[in-house]
């Protein structure tokens, strides 16, 4: 059963139905879906949740697709787990991490691209399509070949490799464009409107939203119908935290959570692409685009388009927000692996990072539930990793030579 | 002459169509004969304070006029303006 009213412009309030469109014919804003909130309050309960499959789907009732139609791979219900040895090292005492690299292509995306391309099947579309740094591009192709669609995946053509691959291995279109994911996301914009296509992050753009709340769903029943005291999330266009913040109010608004949840919401930026971090931490309520140049591809884009939307979450819940260099994202990403076994792409290490400099700054405090977002699986960023991973030795195949390397000191 | 890009959110305004051509140096004069031409476009375009809105992304030629001199960035003859709104990330 879908509770949708329809769709509301977020800057203007103007109400739409629910169709294929995404901006506010008057103001441009973005169309973001409304809820019948009492329909979904009569209907859902945690019980019913608990009996759902083990993906995203056992929230379809908060969500604006039909579950049983759709286009599934697996997603979602990654794991959320305790991260003591991350926490001793930064000093905090209760840190979890939302492992998302745990979805069928790796990456959080996969929530969104499900959404949306399940209900671009329900509006009738045949071609799925969307500009993407990487992530997305993974997830569409995949879940277009799973749906039978076809697909066209636009990218900046200098994305790392094992998104490249990953990507052209499920055989839609792969078009690499020159430029950056601004250049490709016009061209997008402008090729939406002319094909008929579901373009998951442009005309699909209010359902696709809605994916990311997902994550806010799964952490609050992974922690026992609780809300963390604070989450740190990596902001790239920003909608993955402005939509994780709806996620525990939405929670709450439907009767699954007993209290009002007070999550603070921090925002992690990587230095060489930082609009969103540049205004909070000038205190200014302009947003001035950049042109990124950055290690973290994912987080590559500099005209955010929910950027005043995070902006805002950050501010209104008492939240922070840092801008990492690439060494230090570099360095987030070994902190994670080597203190959890966890290997994140370089948006994960941002994140990392962010969470390190905030507990520095006392922005993210000791006494605090942490849950940061963990979003992309580190083998498809290797180039960013690899000049400094290698073996601890290479040696000949004898004791000798071990012993001559190593002096062990454990039997 | 200049041409300004039509996005289908706006077309209703320019009689359906994708492209306009009109006379201008600056891409603010070009917004205004925009909307002399076709009335409603300068109240879509601007908020009260007479500022592009916020989700407005205008370019010229393949350029963020963030990036060049706002509304006030010059024009040269057969420039195009394209009106883009915000999309989501990827």
């Amino acid at each position: 059963m879908v509770h949708v009213n329809g769709l509301r412009c977020r800057e203007c309030g103007r109400e739409y139905p629910a169709d294929p469109i995404y901006t506010c014919e008057w103001c441009f804003g973005p169309l973001e879906v409304a809820y019948d909130y009492d329909a979904i309050a009569a209907a859902v309960t945690k019980e019913k949740i608990a009996q759902g499959p083990l993906t995203l789907w056992r929230y379809s009732d908060l969500l604006p697709v039909h579950g049983d139609t759709a286009v599934d791979l697996g997603t979602g219900f990654t794991p959320l787990v305790r991260a003591d040895r991350l926490a001793a090292e930064l000093g905090l005492s209760e840190v979890w991490i939302k492992n998302d690299t745990r979805n069928p292509t790796n990456s959080f995306k996969d929530r969104v691209v499900s959404v949306a391309l399940s209900k671009a099947l329900e509006f009738g579309f045949k071609v799925a399509a969307c500009a993407s740094t990487g992530n997305l591009a993974n997830s569409v192709a995949a879940h277009a070949a799973r749906a039978g669609m076809r697909s066209y995946v636009f990218i900046p053509a200098d994305l790392e490799q094992g998104k490249v691959v990953t990507t052209a291995v499920y055989g839609g279109n792969l078009v690499a464009i020159k430029g950056n994911y601004d250049d490709v996301n016009r061209l997008c914009a402008e090729l939406a409107g002319v094909y008929e296509w579901a373009f998951v992050n442009v005309n699909m753009r209010p359902y696709y939203a809605e994916g990311s709340k997902t994550l806010a769903f799964e952490t609050a029943e992974q922690l026992g119908w609780e809300t963390p005291d604070h989450v740190v999330v990596p902001v790239a266009s920003g909608s993955l935290l402005t939509k994780i913040r709806k996620g525990f109010e939405e929670l709450h608004k439907v009767g699954l959570l007993d209290r009002e949840p007070q999550v603070r919401v921090s925002g992690a930026q990587a230095h060489g692409c930082a609009p969103v971090a540049t205004a909070w931490l000038e205190e200014s309520d302009t947003i001035r685009p950049v042109k990124p140049a950055t290690i973290a591809k994912s987080l590559a884009i500099g005209n955010p388009a929910d950027g005043y939307f995070a902006l805002d979450v950050v501010r209104t819940t008492g939240g922070g927000f840092a801008a990492v260099d690439d060494d230090e994202i570099v360095e987030g990403m070994r902190l994670l692996a080597r203190t959890e076994g966890i290997f994140a792409e370089t948006a994960g290490g941002v994140t990392v990072a962010t969470l390190k400099r905030l507990a520095e700054q006392g922005v993210v405090r000791r006494d605090e539930r942490v849950v940061v977002y963990i979003t992309g699986h580190g083998l498809k960023t290797l180039e960013a990793i690899a000049p400094v991973c290698g073996p601890t030795a290479t040696i000949a195949p004898n004791l000798d030579a071990f012993h001559e390397a190593f002096d062990v000191e454990e039997q | 002459m200049i041409t300004v890009r039509i996005p289908t959110q706006l077309r209703t305004l320019s009689g359906g169509a994708a492209e306009v051509k009109v006379e201008g140096t600056t891409v603010s004069e070009v917004l205004a004969a925009l909307d002399a031409q076709h009335s409603g476009f300068a109240e879509r375009l601007f908020d009260e304070s007479g500022a592009l809105r916020r989700f407005v992304n205008v370019f010229v030629d393949e350029e963020d006029i963030r990036f060049l001199q706002g509304v006030d960035t010059p024009l040269d003859t057969g420039a195009v303006v394209s009106i883009v709104p915000a999309v989501a990330g990827g």
